[in-house]
């Protein structure tokens, strides 16, 4: 080790004692840098308006054609002139709500289960496959399901008919039949829905603070006691935006309706049938290629509602989910 | 303190005297097997009695009566001896126990069936089925004689584009949303969000109207699949490079930045190369999503029986799609082709994400990070006291 006299020093030097400001603007390079950055942050802006631009030019043909029609209209029919969007609508609704409403619970319970319930040894394996069959592609399971479960479900839905049809829904406009239904559909989406909402209800069930669990069952309060005083408050906010996102992706599930759901066009409330509601998203795949000027139109507006609603129900799911993160009761 | 608490508001009743053994919550107690199993053969034979007697039949029916009864048999057994709380906890075990299980069944049974259905078909003449196109296909035609081999070319290269076109930008953005914390920044990370979760026909949809319709025939190309998969795939691979560069420990950056390196340095060589394992994770994710929709190259690929390697021009295959155009063509063997190239799907889709797992769950540095310029044997070295 060698010292410096400070004799040696040729000029000593005035050290400002400045602090470094860190959120200065970039300067030089890193004004490039951060312009690049912008820029491919600005494309994914640009593509959602370029989406919904194209949508909105393509799909005014049929707004003007329609006019009030879209919502007064009880038949889906564009080329004879019946725009009535809310018989595909109220269907694509239908499914949605019909696959979260089961999966929720099943979900919830899958999501205590592997958090709380089940040796700690298996918790990675089973977050992992249920991750897994998250990515499972739709179409599969569409067409497990239109082989599978469309006629399983047929004896049940011949009960209900039979037994509760004093309830609406529960009636078919095809006599007899029960197979291909808005039902079946809501079915095998809950099937698909339950990865999605079991993932993320799981991880904001595991951010509640371990010691306050601890607390609780040193209190003396049972397992279950622990999940409705301690858990489900600190999560609530996180269910319920999982359970928005499932029915995001249950709005927007196209394959397995495409394969299972024999489409209607008449506004109904009878689920439990073929031929009653339509859904959006499959019309627009089944129709869309072969149809008229008129209905490429209408079908493309029928688009644009769809994702303009998907993408409102995703937005406030994240922000419910965001607003749980910071652990507030 | 002069509060005293009454010992029957206790859930544990106190003992004559209290073990100080550690209580274990997730521990099955030694009675539970007991008044269980005791519950369940009460529940199945009062059941049978009443349908026997009653004259009903069907097994859906049945279960659910037994269930029921089971619950009800074993939550009064269980009120009698423990009280209600305990009554509650056991009923809420069996009731997550149930619940979870039954989320399993449909999910293990997809694969399962996938598998039964579709190895025979891909097994059959084994590399044949990789190989061969759907040229042949007639509504009888024997397996020997058609194969997914265009469809595999078609995926490969349609998701290989999106993924060139989607992994830079993408990465590029969530290394944008990192760093600032602005008011664009805060809307472009929403954007995203929603995105991710928007319907895959939407895409196909959009890329149609902006892609092919101008260019009429000729628009159908593999190229345009890829369009229409990386708007699906740019908001997944945006989301999950997000969240590996922000789990970067702050101080590696800011240590670079207290060295005098500029930001992009700093972001280039320590923020980008440490997250680089996440990234490959997330890139793969992506892909592994992507590969298996449908709807979205469902207007823009236009599907065709035969190879067709460029994918600028012509129609093309892709996986998804035979599967989607299989299930509709009549035929007698046709539905048994679309498990075939359904079981391929799956085995791509499944490979891609476990060994998305693999990568993701190594863990090269002490901390779980990389740092790219030192080997780990410096590491470890460091580590170890002297």
């Amino acid at each position: 080790m060698t010292t410096l006299a400070p004799e040696t020093r040729t000029s000593p030097v005035q050290y400002q004692d400045v602090p470094i400001d860190l959120i200065r603007k970039p300067v030089g390079a890193d004004r490039v840098f951060n312009g690049v950055l912008a820029g491919a942050s600005a494309l994914v802006l640009l593509l959602l308006a370029a989406a919904v631009a194209f949508l909105c030019k393509y799909g005014f043909t049929a707004f003007r054609a329609a006019g009030l029609g879209l919502v007064t209209d009880p038949t889906w029919s564009p080329d004879s002139h019946h725009f009535g969007m809310l018989s595909l609508l109220m269907g694509t609704i239908a499914i949605a709500l019909i696959a979260v409403a089961l999966a929720t619970p099943i979900s919830l319970s899958l999501a205590l289960m592997i958090n709380e319930y089940a040796p700690r040894v298996l918790k990675p394996w089973l977050t992992g496959v249920v991750d897994m069959l998250a990515t499972v592609p739709s179409i599969v399971y569409g067409f497990w399901g239109l082989l599978l479960i469309s006629n399983l479900q047929a004896a049940p839905a011949r009960w209900l008919v039979a037994h509760a049809s004093f309830v609406p829904i529960f009636r078919t406009v095809s006599p007899n039949q029960y197979v291909k239904s808005i039902f079946a559909c809501g079915l095998i989406c809950c099937v698909t829905l339950i990865p999605i909402i079991t993932s993320v209800s799981r991880e904001v069930m595991a951010q509640t603070p371990r010691d306050v669990c601890e607390a609780a069952l040193g209190l003396g309060a049972t397992r279950w006691g622990m999940v409705t005083d301690v858990i489900f408050p600190f999560s609530r906010n996180g269910i319920l935006g999982a359970i928005l996102l499932g029915v995001g992706r249950g709005l927007g599930e196209t394959m397995i309706v495409v394969l299972v759901l024999s489409q209607g066009n008449h506004l109904t409330t009878a689920l439990m049938g073929p031929g009653g509601l339509g859904s959006i998203a499959a019309e627009i795949t089944e129709n869309f290629v072969a149809s008229s000027v008129i209905t490429k139109s209408a079908l493309i507006l029928l688009g644009l509602v769809l994702f303009m609603t998907t993408l409102i129900i995703n937005i406030i799911a994240r922000l419910v989910v965001e607003r749980s993160n910071n652990g507030s009761l | 303190m002069t509060q005293t608490i009454e010992p029957s508001t206790l859930s544990v009743p106190p003992g004559p005297e209290p073990s100080d053994r550690p209580r274990r919550p997730r521990a099955l107690p030694q009675s539970t097997l007991v008044e269980a199993s005791g519950s369940a053969i009460a529940a199945v034979a009062l059941v049978w009695l009443c349908f026997t007697v009653a004259g009903i039949t069907g097994p859906l029916g049945f279960a659910i009566c037994v269930i029921c009864a089971f619950l009800l048999i074993y939550g009064v057994i269980c009120w009698q001896q423990y009280g209600v709380l305990a009554t509650k906890d056991r009923l809420a075990t069996l009731a997550i126990w149930t619940g979870a299980l039954v989320a399993f069944i449909p999910l293990v049974a997809v694969i399962a069936y996938v598998i039964f259905k579709g190895a025979a078909v891909v097994f059959a003449h084994f590399p044949h089925f990789f190989l061969a196109d759907m040229t042949d296909l007639t509504a009888t035609s024997p397996v020997t004689a058609v194969g997914a081999g265009a469809a595999i070319v078609g995926t490969i290269e349609q998701v290989g584009l999106a993924t060139l076109f989607t992994v830079p930008l993408g990465i590029l953005t969530a290394t944008y949303l990192v760093n600032n914390r602005n008011t664009f920044a805060k809307m472009v990370s929403n954007v995203v969000d929603a995105m991710t979760g928007s319907p895959a026909i939407i895409a196909g949809l959009f890329i149609y109207l902006l892609w092919v319709v101008p260019q009429k025939e000729a628009g159908q190309t593999g190229f345009a699949a890829a369009l229409a998969l990386s708007v699906m795939m740019l908001p997944i691979v945006t989301r999950a490079s997000q969240e590996v560069i922000s789990i970067v420990p702050g101080s590696l950056t800011e240590a670079s930045l207290a060295l005098g390196a500029p930001m992009w340095r700093s972001t280039l060589r320590v923020l980008l190369p440490t997250a680089r394992v996440g990234l490959i994770t997330a890139m793969i994710l992506g892909i592994a999503r992507v590969a298996g929709e449908t709807a979205p190259v469902l207007f823009t690929a236009g599907g065709n029986p035969s190879y067709n390697w460029n994918p600028f021009s012509g129609k093309q295959d892709d996986l998804p799609l035979r599967v989607y155009e299989l299930i509709f063509q009549p035929g007698v063997n046709t539905t048994r082709d679309a498990w075939g190239v359904a079981f391929v799907l799956v085995l791509v889709v499944l490979t891609l994400f476990i060994l998305a797992r693999l990568i993701g769950a190594k863990k090269p540095g002490p901390s779980g990070f990389t740092v790219p310029w030192r080997s780990r044997r410096e590491f470890e070295e460091e580590e170890a006291p002297a």
